[in-house]
Formats: C-alpha cells, sequence, structure tokens
C-alpha cells in the first residue's frame, strides 16, 4: 500500500542479513518487552493513493467555500496572484530542511535575504529576522525582547487582536511577567490611560494599528509617550495597510510585528500563516529565530548565510532568549514573490482599493441604518451598530450565508466588517440589498 | 602560544593585570583566543556590577560557539573596554592588548597562577 | 546570481488589480507614510526566471540523498501537497461558522484521535507550529498542572546533555532553571545522576527517545518512575519518534505529555525552514490545561475552558500542515506507520555498518533511527574535520549530515538515512562516503577547499556575523 518504502521484501532481508539479524523485530532488542506494544495501532488500514483522494476531498466537501467574503478579524481574503503559487510549490522549495548547509542552500538563503530586505522597506525597520509562526507569536516574541530586569511589565492595547492579546497572556504567564491591558475609548487606544499606565516598571508598549476594529490609531503619540518613560514601543501592523499608513519607522517604534496572510497566503483555516518581526539596529541582536546576512566567500563571491547564531538555542541553550528555531520559510519566500508581484503601485493598489470599498460599503450600510459604532478613520474593517439585538443580528447573518456570503464578524452587539480589493460593489450593493430587505421584513 | 610574563592567570584561560594592590585589568588569554576561534561578539557587564571569582561576567559568542568568561577575581567593575563591544576581533589580534573590564577593590590573588604555572596547566590540558 | 531588487526597472510591473469600481477614500495626510515602499519593480516572467534559478541553488529531498541527523528528511509524498491545495481547504475562513466548516473540524478531531493512538496519549492540541512551540506550550502545561495544585516550588526542569537546544531554552521562557546533567558513559540517562537532582522543586524532565545519539533509553521506566516519585512530570520531545512509532509509545513508557513534529514522523515537508507543526498530546489529567479552543469529541471548537493556560497562536495552528498529516496516516495505515519505522531503524542500521569500516561512530551495537559519527580524532591528526567531510560531500551530490551535533561528540556527523531510501541508493551513498573519507585522509588539502562545485565556497561567517549585512542596501 502506499507507504513510500522502496525495500523489497527481499532486500529487507539483504539488510537484516549484512548486519546480522534475522528479522526485523530484532532491531529493537535495546526496548523492554513490558512496554512494547503488543496489538496493532488501533487505526484504519492503509489506502491507496485513490482512495485516500476520495476520502480526503469528501472532508474538504463538508466545507462550504464561501464566493462572497466580508469577514477578515485576523485573517484576509486577498487576491493571490498565480505566480505566488507556482513558486512556492516548486519541489526543491517545499521539501529542503533550514540552510544550514550555506554552498547547497544559496537558493533559500537568498530568498530570505530579500524577504528581509523587503519587511524592513515595507516596516520601515533596520532588521528583519526571517520570520517567525504567526502574527501573534510574534507579538509575544517582540514582548520578550523588551524585558530586562528591572522592565518586566507589558502593556498592552485593548484594542489588539484578542488572540494576539491571549498569546501575549500567555508567554508572559510562562515567563512570570505581568502583562496589564490599556483601556479602549470609543473603538481607539485611550492614550491619557496609556500615559497614566506607564511608569519605570514598564518594559513595553504593544499596539495595532489597525486595530482590531479597523481604527488608525495613533501611534506616533503612544510612541511617544511609551519612550517618554523609557518603555519600547512594539507596533502590530497590517502589512497591506503598511503600504499607505504611516511606517512603524516613522512612529519611531523598536520592533514592528504583524500577521504576514495577507501578503499572498490563502485563509486556510487558520494556518499555516506567516509572524514578521522587524527591529531597530539596536535591539538586532535580541531578535529571536533565524536571519540570514550576506558574506563573502572564499573566492571573493558574494554569499547568504545564516548568521548571528550565537543568539539562537542551539548555541546558547538555556541562556538563548527565545527557543525558536524553524520559522515559516516557505511562507515567507510567499509573501516576497507577492510584494516582488505587486510591485509598489500594486501593494499600494490593493491597500487603497480595500480602503475604498470598507468606506463604501459602511456608506452603504449606514443609509440602511447599520451605523459605524466608531467615530475615528478606518482602514479596511469596521464595525457596525445593528438596529436589533444579538439574535436578530446572527439569524441577518444566517440569512447572508444562506445567499452563499460569509457577512461580517458579530461582534458585542454589533458586526466587524472587512473588504478587500476582491469585493466588487455589485457584492456590496447585493449585501446591502439583502439586509435591507432582511430588516424590513422581506427575508426570513 | 603566547604567555605573559607581568601577568597571572586563571585556569579558566584569563590573564590578571594588577594595575595596584586592589585595582586589575582582565582579558581573555592567548590559548582561550585560539581555541575560541574568530570571535564576533562579547557581552560585558555594567560599570558597578559586582563579580566574583570563579563567576561568570559575561561570555563571548564566535560563529558556533558562546563561552562564559569567568572572573578570576572578586571585586566592582569600574570600567569595561567598550571598543571590544564593536571590534571583538581585537581579542583574537592581541589578547593581552585587549582587556575586558577593569575590576577595583579586589581582595586577593587567592587561586591565580604564576605565568610558568599557567603554562604548565595549558600543556596539560592542550595534549 | 542578481539580487530581485537588482532586477528591478523603475515603471515595470504586472497587471494584477482590474481599476477600482468605488471612489477612492480619504485619509488625512498626518496618517500617510511618507513615500510608497521600496519594494521591486518587476514583470513576471522576471520573477519566474529569478526563483527557477534560485530553485538551482538550492536542494530539497527531490534532489537526493538526506540523511540529515534529527531532522527525519524523509520523502514528502505528493498527493499530500495536493490535497492541502484542495479549495475546500484553502478557502476557508477561521472564523467561518462551525456549520460551514466541519470538513476541518473533522480532519483536526481524526488527526487527533490517529495520533493520540500513535503516543498512547489522550487529547491533543495542533495550535503549536513547530517542535520548540511545542516544548514551549507542554512546559506551560507542566507549569499550569503544578500551579493548579497550589505547589510553585516547582522551577527546575532537568534536561540530559544530549538534549536538543531547544529543551534548556523552552524551559527558561517558562520561568525555569535548568538542571543539565550529563550522560552516562553508554550515552544514556545516568540514574544516579538523576535520582540527585530530582526533589521538591523539580517541575519534570524533557527526554527524547530515543536520544540524540540514536539510542534507546532502556531504563525508561525507572526514569520516569523517579521523576513521578519526585512529583515532577516527564515531557516526551517527540523530534526521535520516527524510530519507534507503533512499536512502543511515550503513553506507555510514562511520558505524561509528547509534541511530535509532523514535519518529521509525518511527512509533511520542511518547506526550507517551516511550516511545520508541533502537535503536542497528554495524558487526560493535562487536558483541562491545553490551549484554547480544542476540538470536542462531537468535532465542535470547545472554548469553555478555564483552566486553560490561554493561546500560544492565532486560531488552531497550521492546519494545511495537520491535513498533510493526516494523509499521511491514513495512506500508511496500521500496519505502515510500524513498517515505517522500523526500515528506519533498518536502514541506519545498515548504513552504519557500511561505513563503519572507514569512519569512528559513537553507537555501539544497534543505533536507532540515526547514528553519530565522530572526526575528532581526525581533525586533531589529520586536519579533517567534520566539517571538511561535509563540504567534500555536497561535491558528490550528497545533503551532508547535521555536523557538531550533539555537543556532546567531538567533531560530531549525525546520520539518518530514513526508510524512503532504498538499499540500492544507501550502497551508492555509503561507497561515496568512504571513498570521500579515504581521499580526505590521504589528501587533507583536497577537502579544505571544499565544495568546488557549489556556487559558493565556505562564506566567510566570521566576517557576516561581525559587521552584519542584513538587507540590501544598494540603489534600485
Amino acid at each position: 500500500m502506499g507507504n513510500y518504502l522502496p525495500s523489497t521484501k527481499a532486500q529487507q532481508q539483504e539488510m537484516l542479513e549484512a548486519i546480522g539479524l534475522s528479522s526485523l523485530d530484532g532491531l529493537y532488542a535495546d526496548i523492554p518487552q513490558s512496554i512494547r506494544l503488543s496489538r496493532p495501532l488501533n487505526i484504519p488500514g492503509g489506502k491507496a493513493e485513490l482512495e485516500v483522494l476520495r476520502t480526503m476531498k469528501s472532508l474538504a466537501n463538508k466545507n462550504k467555500t464561501f464566493g462572497t467574503i466580508f469577514r477578515g478579524a485576523g485573517a484576509y481574503r486577498h487576491y493571490i496572484p498565480s505566480i505566488v503559487k507556482s513558486v512556492v510549490s516548486k519541489e526543491v522549495f517545499v521539501t529542503a530542511y533550514t540552510p544550514y548547509q550555506a554552498e547547497i542552500s544559496q537558493g533559500l538563503l537568498q530568498s530570505i535575504f530579500e524577504y528581509q530586505t523587503m519587511v524592513c522597506e515595507l516596516t520601515g525597520m533596520d532588521v528583519s529576522n526571517a520570520s517567525v509562526y504567526d502574527g501573534a507569536t510574534a507579538a509575544a516574541e517582540a514582548v520578550s525582547m523588551c524585558r530586562s530586569n528591572k522592565r518586566k511589565k507589558a502593556l498592552v492595547s485593548a484594542t489588539a487582536h484578542p488572540d494576539v492579546i491571549e498569546t501575549i497572556k500567555a508567554y508572559c504567564w510562562a515567563a512570570g511577567t505581568d502583562v496589564e491591558l490599556i483601556p479602549e475609548l470609543g473603538g481607539a487606544t485611550d492614550l491619557s490611560a496609556l500615559e497614566a499606565l506607564v511608569d519605570e516598571s514598564v518594559s513595553c508598549v504593544y499596539l495595532q494599528q489597525p486595530n482590531y476594529f479597523g481604527v488608525i490609531e495613533g501611534a506616533e503619540n503612544a510612541s511617544k509617550i511609551a519612550h517618554e518613560k523609557g518603555a519600547k514601543f512594539i507596533m502590530g501592523i497590517n502589512p497591506i495597510a503598511a503600504a499607505i499608513l504611516k511606517t512603524p519607522g516613522e512612529c519611531n517604534a523598536d520592533i514592528a510585528v504583524g500577521e504576514g496572510q495577507p501578503l499572498g497566503l490563502p485563509l486556510s483555516f487558520g494556518g499555516p500563516y506567516l509572524g514578521f518581526m522587524a527591529s531597530t539596529n539596536e535591539l538586532m541582536r535580541k531578535l529571536p529565530g533565524r536571519i540570514v546576512g550576506e558574506a563573502k566567500d572564499r573566492n571573493g563571491r558574494r554569499a547568504f548565510v545564516l548568521t548571528l547564531q550565537a543568539r539562537e538555542q542551539h548555541i546558547r541553550r538555556e541562556k538563548a532568549g527565545s527557543n525558536v528555531c524553524s520559522n515559516q520559510a516557505l511562507c515567507a519566500m510567499a509573501a516576497s514573490v507577492y510584494m516582488s508581484a505587486m510591485g509598489p503601485s500594486g501593494l499600494c493598489g490593493a491597500a487603497g482599493q480595500s480602503m475604498a470599498k470598507a468606506h463604501y460599503l459602511a456608506g452603504g450600510l449606514e443609509k440602511i441604518g447599520h451605523k459605524r459604532k466608531h467615530s475615528g478613520e478606518f482602514f479596511h474593517e469596521f464595525v457596525t451598530v445593528a438596529p436589533y439585538g444579538e439574535e436578530k443580528i446572527s439569524q441577518m447573518l444566517q440569512m447572508l450565508e444562506a445567499n452563499g456570503i460569509l457577512g461580517g464578524l458579530q461582534l458585542n452587539g454589533g458586526v466587524l466588517w472587512c473588504c478587500t480589493e476582491i469585493n466588487t460593489k455589485e457584492e456590496m450593493d447585493f449585501l446591502v440589498s439583502l439586509i435591507k430587505q432582511f430588516d424590513e421584513g422581506g427575508v426570513a | 602560544m603566547n604567555i605573559k610574563q607581568n601577568l597571572l592567570y586563571s585556569k579558566t584561560h584569563e590573564w590578571v593585570e594588577f594595575l595596584n594592590d586592589t585595582t586589575v585589568r582582565a582579558g581573555l588569554t592567548d590559548f582561550a583566543q585560539d581555541s575560541l576561534g574568530g570571535l564576533v561578539f562579547v557581552n560585558l557587564p555594567a560599570e558597578g556590577d559586582e563579580v566574583v571569582a570563579g563567576e561568570s561576567f559575561g561570555d563571548v559568542e564566535s560563529v558556533k560557539a558562546v563561552s562564559d568568561v569567568i572572573s578570576p577575581v572578586t571585586g566592582t567593575v569600574l570600567a569595561i573596554n567598550e571598543g571590544l563591544l564593536d571590534s571583538p576581533e581585537k581579542i583574537n589580534e592581541d589578547p593581552y592588548g585587549a582587556w575586558l573590564i577593569e575590576v577595583g577593590q579586589v581582595s586577593g590573588k587567592e587561586g591565580l597562577l604564576s605565568p610558568e604555572s599557567y603554562e604548565a596547566f595549558c600543556e596539560g590540558e592542550g595534549h | 546570481m542578481k539580487l530581485l531588487f537588482e532586477k528591478s526597472i523603475s515603471g515595470r510591473c504586472a497587471s494584477i488589480l482590474p481599476k477600482c469600481d468605488v471612489p477612492m477614500a480619504a485619509i488625512d495626510s498626518s496618517l500617510k507614510r511618507g513615500s510608497a515602499p521600496h519594494l521591486p519593480e518587476l514583470s513576471e516572467i522576471d520573477l519566474s526566471r529569478h526563483y527557477s534559478e534560485l530553485e538551482r541553488r538550492a536542494f530539497g529531498v527531490n534532489n537526493g540523498f538526506y540523511p540529515l541527523g534529527s531532522c527525519t528528511m524523509k520523502y514528502n509524498p505528493r498527493i499530500n501537497e495536493e490535497i492541502a491545495s484542495l479549495p475546500g481547504f484553502t478557502d476557508i475562513h477561521p472564523l467561518q461558522p462551525e456549520s460551514t466548516a466541519k470538513g476541518c473540524l473533522e480532519v483536526l478531531a481524526l488527526a487527533e484521535r490517529y495520533l493520540c493512538e500513535i503516543t498512547g496519549m489522550d487529547a491533543m492540541t495542533f495550535q503549536p507550529a513547530a517542535g520548540a512551540h511545542g516544548e514551549l506550550a507542554g512546559v506551560m502545561l507542566i507549569k499550569k498542572y503544578h500551579e493548579a495544585r497550589g505547589d510553585y516550588k516547582r522551577c527546575k526542569i532537568i534536561v540530559p546533555d544530549s538534549a536538543h537546544g531547544t529543551n534548556p531554552a523552552t524551559a527558561v521562557m517558562c520561568g525555569m532553571s535548568v538542571i543539565n546533567i550529563s550522560s552516562g558513559p553508554d550515552g544514556r540517562v545516568d540514574l544516579e545522576k538523576l535520582r540527585s537532582a530530582v526533589g521538591g522543586d523539580t517541575a519534570g524532565l524533557m527526554l527524547t527517545n530515543p536520544n540524540t545519539l540514536g539510542i534507546f533509553e532502556k531504563d525508561i521506566l525507572e526514569i520516569t518512575k523517579i521523576v513521578h516519585e519526585s512529583g515532577g512530570l516527564v515531557y516526551y520531545d517527540g523530534a526521535n519518534l520516527n524510530a519507534v512509532m507503533g512499536v512502543v509509545r511515550p503513553g506507555d513508557m510514562g511520558f505524561d505529555c509528547v509534541h511530535l513534529n509532523l514535519h518529521k514522523t509525518f511527512a509533511t515537508p520542511h518547506g526550507g525552514g517551516g511550516p511545520g507543526s508541533g502537535a503536542v498530546a497528554c495524558k487526560s489529567f493535562l487536558e483541562p490545561y491545553l490551549p484554547s479552543p480544542i476540538v470536542s469529541k462531537g468535532g465542535k471548537l470547545n472554548y469553555s475552558r478555564p483552566e486553560t493556560i490561554g493561546k500560544v497562536k492565532m486560531f488552531y495552528g497550521n492546519f494545511l500542515v495537520i491535513l498533510k498529516a493526516l494523509t499521511y496516516i491514513m495512506s500508511l495505515g496500521s500496519e505502515g506507520v510500524v513498517e515505517s519505522a522500523k526500515l528506519a531503524v533498518l536502514n541506519a542500521n545498515y548504513f552504519m555498518s557500511r561505513l563503519s569500516g572507514a569512519y569512528s561512530i559513537i553507537n555501539k551495537g544497534l543505533c536507532m533511527h540515526e547514528f553519530v559519527i565522530t572526526m575528532g580524532k581526525e581533525a586533531k591528526e589529520s586536519h579533517v574535520s567534520a566539517l571538511d567531510i561535509a563540504k567534500a560531500l555536497i561535491d558528490k551530490g550528497s545533503h551532508p549530515p547535521t555536523i557538531y551535533f550533539p555537543l556532546i561528540v567531538a567533531e560530531a556527523m549525525m546520520v539518518e538515512p530514513t526508510e524512503t531510501e532504498s538499499k540500492e541508493a544507501l550502497d551508492q551513498a555509503s561507497d561515496m562516503y568512504i571513498d570521500v573519507y579515504k581521499s580526505a585522509m590521504s589528501n587533507p588539502e583536497s577537502v579544505h577547499n571544499a565544495p568546488a562545485l557549489a556556487p559558493v565556497c565556505r562564506p566567510d561567517e566570521v566576517g557576516a556575523a561581525r559587521s552584519p549585512i542584513l538587507k540590501y542596501t544598494g540603489k534600485w
């Protein structure tokens, strides 16, 4: 059956004889009989490739794929250029390991170096690592980077993505350090509350831009408040919005992190995604994970290598600042190809269109009585307040679902909507007309 | 291997130069830099930190290893050689010129080796 | 070869997006960045050729023998990739209603059921994205378990000196201090040292079995008993599970929780360093602490878990990786899983025996899925190091083994052929390994300049680390 074992029984026998054994079980002489599994594994028998394909396709068919999506909340459906899929499905890139041996891995190392350069361009920061697991872990690792013996407490804006907050909290709980939430005011971070909270015990302030509700935060001011008290400033950004919004570099952030999924990665029920991380030169040696650097080889040729490795766990062990080793290399490559295929004008186009469409939809919804909850400027997400309660909101979203539309995310008496460049005017007009009809009692 | 006659040594391969009775400079020996290979980064303590003989006060990084630097004396850090932070290769190039820290209020010389004893010690370690 | 930036031509671009069909939104200039991000400007053919050129300068499992110890570079079946690209999986939003994501939830539930059976555990989280991330979640479970009992003095994690560096680094991330215990002369955990290391402050022990020397810890029941009697828990680092899956289970050896490297043991590809999956399985008494949500028996996401450690990542983990691992387990089935383990061990032993005439091998007797060579003597006496052999192997078209790990072996070369190599492939590879050894020993100079056929030769890593250049700074 499809078990990918090329050696025939006869060859296995030859090999056994060569090492002086008569059976495969003899290989396990060191394992006490008392702990060996004396029965077959209780999982189904092997399947041929065609059977596996059928089984898995039937599982895929149990999912509903929505043609129209107005939901984001941390995972965004942007258009993925065809070249992205074609590059990241190249067998070599898919099956290689971490490029430890530089000579045999220049292709991967160069692609990571190019990725690092583009992340620096996007964030306005000095240095980038080769990526971490996702936006939430990038945020948690950034918080760890800022910790010192004197400053242990992290201040995290309550307007950050809830999963990011939860992840930072779990990492900090494990490390035995405190996290305090900076309260929200009118959909944005309450900066006067931040001013009152930040003191000499605070290691860093984490702010998400645009925030979970889509609102554009006063990042520069938050940065100033943090720095005045000697705390570091970490900005979690949406990489598409970054094409038009003030960069973390321009906001004097010490570290920029974010979820790279919008840069050419499909939704995929939540992963694999991509955590990007960039910092100032000053914090370079505290960045976790792999970093690729340029070097000269023996013959003076340009070469790329994994560098600053002595920061990392495989050398520093218990003194390492982080245990990260694997990153999301193939996802980082997808992001590189995406950014290169889009180019500056394409990326700004995707950002501008996403924002334009969200504003168009917000206007349409407002006309039928679904007003925006917050007044601040927003990017491609916004919260509306429904003219009715939770139960009816849920019915409204189900009505959309029945029409093949994944509506916004239900959120405390409101709905968090998202638009990207993929959403068309027709789709948005249709959405608004469906909701209008529903509100007027026209559709059940 | 180069061992300087006017210095004292520790078994963890640091050299000590007494500037006066209670103040020393300390660095890594030629033997140490040679076995560590090309150094790429140095972590040093801050001025005012206490160092304890036999305990680590910092570390040095080569490409593939990190090694603790063990303090040969007990005392208070008066100064660090900041130039090394930018140019760690100086330790490889001139180990006895590239001091790491200057320590004050040093109480004694116990446990430190003479150049002759250190040379004998290295021969025992090396081969 | 040139970088993307060096190929960029101002004004060049591909036409990807249509014109915007709604009015553009105004944005306050105080919120805008100074100038558009400076990204390369290229056409599709530029990109296509660029990445094809990079592809030729990389080496994957499809290119040839890849015996990278501890990394389990087995063949990555194509069917797994095909299934992971079905729109019925790739186009599913993580927050769409559960009733519309039943297939995804069933994938998670099935993968959990099979992997719990293979590990002898009761419950699982797929949130961790890599082995090290799994370790972090696992040690968090241990920490939470002690805290939940009101026992706050357990702050030490015991780690053998042969362990992966991630083990001690993980322990420290969880606020623990690390007790390293040195291995006995046979490369196994020294029981007396373990006994004297455990106590009322022991949070737990982290262990791989087989260990990083490719040796099975045969006293494992005694080891787990010693730790349990001290009140600590035992964590199984699943990096080396490929040797024993279906033969012996961590749960039956006395382990309390385990992480699996789905990207090693369960044939999901490494992607040049990720994405992976470090799924964590545990005994039922630790289940309440698993990250939220978990998939309940009824195939629903359960968020109502007051004792959870929280989250270690967004959403539910690297779903497509889990999907590939499930596909692989389905293909292998009950018998195939065990057979794969056995052939991994057979291949390692066969390859080891072929090399033993030339190389000095640490393992005495049989090894598990990998073995360790030492070049210590050769390095000292003949100036032929593990690095030299590794670089010479590159010229022969093989990916080198892992070198300089484990740290406790001088000039180590760690070799893991995996079960997906055929006998002919191993015969050919061993001839080549012996050939390289012999020519290196007869003429050490010849390997000092290897590789000669690769695009670059021994980049100056010292220079790169002293004056780091981490991005392209030329003009474009």
